[in-house]
């Protein structure tokens, strides 16, 4: 069980609270891209305009289940000396001015290489709020269920279009703070918006009458503020990640390309 | 007295219950349902392919016991890949070393020149029996990429390969040949550009397509159950090696020594005589430049048990946890990871695994060739040369079978730079 204290817990249930409630935005970045120090800034920034919880992407030399934006982002990091140590530390440096939940994002290998107790506790002692290990399947997941039962970092799982009802429903049990619904069959990565929403429908539906004891977020091809609404109809909130590290690199490293950034995460959530 | 006789009866029913406990036991079983060998194997897959190897999984179940499916196999191996493939005495270097006798287990007289055809083929029967219209495949050296083609082109069907841009470079032969048997070769320009990145993208693929398409994987690595299907595709050639050698030697070898990549030819070799604790077994990986200059594929030597490809296994990695390139003269063992099996059959030490560098396997390539007049591939001579170091360990009384993987046609390349000139 997750605990009522955890700020995803947290998000979730102030927005059932709320009368109309707006659609949960949660962005994906990734850790030391596309420097070493901005990885704060961004993610405070965003905050301010909009974002509801962070996902900090911890690079791995062989993403495969990321598209070309996200392997070049997570190799440039790589390349920039991005650490497991340097990613606790940002996330402590969020968590002395932030409240926002934040959400580590990787391949299970760095994960059980540094030691999964050792993780657990160190990710806990910087404030971090989940786990999502897209290669780390409920089969495979007994590799770190002790350390992070002992730390009480939750572990989000995904959920396809091809996952069938009675799996999700497994996957309901098992997950924490809310289920990542992968809106089509693919890596991750920027898509036509339309064909995108035509396609999820079914998916949600069958998303919504299977998972029924966590919230449900949305991503993958997310790319406007009208995909997003389109998308996340249904569903508590969504997740933007390439198109907002696209948005980064278009940028980068010109004058002002933070508020450039900034703008268009504002404009994720709430429109022009 | 009765109670003698009960007794005395029950005593011996349990005498000879308990031997065929010890028989059974002794029995070699991996991998387990969840696909483990030891602490090794498993599914590291993303929610997205769990569907599509379970649906794998299922039909290959079906087809290992329908028996169509295996005479299909079995004929295709005979016409189609020339199977079996002969079992040749080598009398000038078993000469040349005056200790056991060497015999070659020709897969190099396959059908594309190297055994990974005969997991092509079974594979390819696979992707028919679920009805997928599209093959993909990661290449290193290409020979898989080859025999992926091959097949296709047998079948009829639309093939895409993946091959590091590296690769493509120091194989070209190879992508021409995949090319003339119809398959669009795609160049991969990520990460190291080889067989570890030409795998991540061809998973990708497989993550975008899924519904209508098969992938081949060249050896005993991914998500279970590619490990054990391959690896049983493969065995062929050890359940020939057993049957060639009883009639020929009326005995079963007392050393198998093959070289080791992700270690399918290895695997296919020792499988079938897992069982007979009597039969020593070697592999060899590839040192590159030397174990310890970091320019190295000796992957159980200098590696350390991660997840990568689906597989938990060992792996050559930082101490981030970052996959680290590998490196060996041999394209085909320029992999940083090891299959499962070979992990397991390592840290239990049913096998053992020793190393040959670069220079060395360039020995081995001159060796064989003047002697037996057999030019290896590069990833074969890597056995061959190791030969130097085990012979002097075995007896004239005694007898090995090395696995000649591959012929060395497609390395004449490198090899006329390096040794030739």
């Amino acid at each position: 069980m997750i605990a009522t204290t955890n700020r995803i817990y947290q998000i979730f249930k102030q927005q059932r609270e709320k009368k109309n409630p707006e659609k949960l935005m949660n962005l994906f970045i990734t850790a030391g891209y596309p420097d070493l120090d901005s990885t704060v800034d961004l993610v405070l920034g965003m905050e301010e305009n909009g974002a509801d919880m962070v996902e900090i992407g911890m690079p791995f030399s062989d993403p495969l289940a990321d598209g070309p934006t996200i392997q070049f982002s997570s190799e440039t990091a790589i390349d920039n000396g991005i650490t497991l140590e340097k990613i606790f530390g940002m996330c402590r440096q969020i968590r002395e001015k932030s409240g926002i939940p934040i959400v580590l994002m990787g391949y299970v290998n760095p994960v059980l290489h540094y030691g999964a107790e050792k993780f657990m506790k160190k990710a806990s002692e910087a404030g971090v709020d989940g786990l999502i290990l897209p290669d780390l399947p409920i089969e495979e997941s007994y590799l770190i269920e002790e350390a992070r039962k002992a730390y009480n970092i939750p572990q989000i799982y995904l959920v396809a279009p091809n996952t069938s009802d009675e799996r999700m429903k497994t996957i309901d049990k098992k997950s924490e703070g809310f289920v990542y619904c992968v809106s089509v069959t693919g890596v991750t990565g920027a898509r036509e918006g339309d064909e995108v929403a035509r396609s999820v429908n079914r998916f949600i539906d069958r998303v919504n009458e299977n998972i029924t004891e966590n919230p449900k977020m949305v991503g993958f091809g997310i790319k406007s503020h009208r995909d997003a609404k389109l998308i996340a109809e249904k569903v508590e909130g969504f997740i933007v990640g390439s198109a907002l590290i696209d948005t980064i690199r278009e940028h980068y490293p010109r004058d002002g390309w933070k508020e450039k950034v900034f703008e268009f995460v504002h404009e994720l959530k709430y429109g022009n | 007295m009765l109670a003698r006789i009960v007794r005395n009866s029950k005593s011996k029913i349990q005498n000879f219950l308990t031997k065929l406990e010890v028989n059974t036991i002794m029995k070699y079983e991996a991998p387990t349902k969840q696909g483990y060998y030891g602490e090794f194997g498993g599914k590291f897959v993303p929610e997205i392919l769990i569907p599509a190897i379970e649906e794998l999984e299922e039909a290959y179940l079906e087809a290992r016991e329908d028996r169509e499916f295996q005479e299909t196999y079995e004929s295709l191996l005979r016409e189609y890949v020339g199977r079996p493939t002969q079992l040749t005495f080598a009398p000038r270097l078993t000469e040349y070393f005056g200790k056991a006798k060497i015999y070659l287990k020709r897969e190099d007289l396959c059908h594309t020149g190297a055994h990974k055809i005969n997991n092509a083929l079974g594979q390819i029967l696979m992707a028919r029996r679920m009805g997928k219209k599209r093959i993909i495949a990661e290449t290193g050296a290409g020979q898989h990429g080859v025999a992926t083609a091959t097949v296709c082109a047998r079948f009829g069907m639309e093939c895409t390969i993946y091959m590091g841009a590296e690769d493509m470079e120091r194989q070209k032969l190879n992508v021409d040949r995949m090319r003339l048997l119809g398959a669009e070769v795609l160049s991969v320009e990520s990460g190291s550009q080889t067989l570890k990145d030409a795998t991540n993208e061809a998973i990708r693929d497989w993550v975008t397509h899924v519904d209508n398409t098969f992938y081949i994987i060249g050896s005993i690595i991914g998500p279970h159950p590619y490990p054990m299907m391959v690896r049983d595709f493969q065995s062929v050639i050890g359940r020939e090696v057993k049957q060639q050698l009883q009639e020929r030697e009326g005995k079963l070898p007392d050393y198998l020594l093959a070289c080791v990549g992700g270690g399918s030819n290895a695997i296919g070799l020792f499988y079938p005589f897992l069982e007979h604790d009597e039969v020593r077994m070697i592999g060899i990986e590839a040192s590159g430049l030397g174990a310890d200059t970091g320019k190295t594929a000796a992957t159980l030597a200098k590696g350390t048990p991660g997840v990568l490809h689906g597989t938990r296994s060992y792996l050559l990695q930082s101490d981030e946890g970052q996959v680290e390139l590998a490196h060996s003269i041999s394209a085909g063992l320029d992999y940083p990871g090891i299959g499962p099996e070979h992990a397991n059959l390592f840290s239990t030490g049913r096998a053992e695994y020793h190393g040959i560098t670069d220079d060395e396997a360039l020995e081995g390539v001159k060796l064989v060739s003047e002697l037996e007049g057999i030019i290896p591939a590069l990833e074969t001579a890597h056995a061959v040369q190791y030969l130097e170091t085990l012979m002097l360990d075995t007896d004239e009384d005694e007898i090995l079978v090395l696995n000649f993987s591959g012929r060395g046609d497609k390395d004449m390349t490198t090899i006329s730079n390096q040794i030739v000139r």
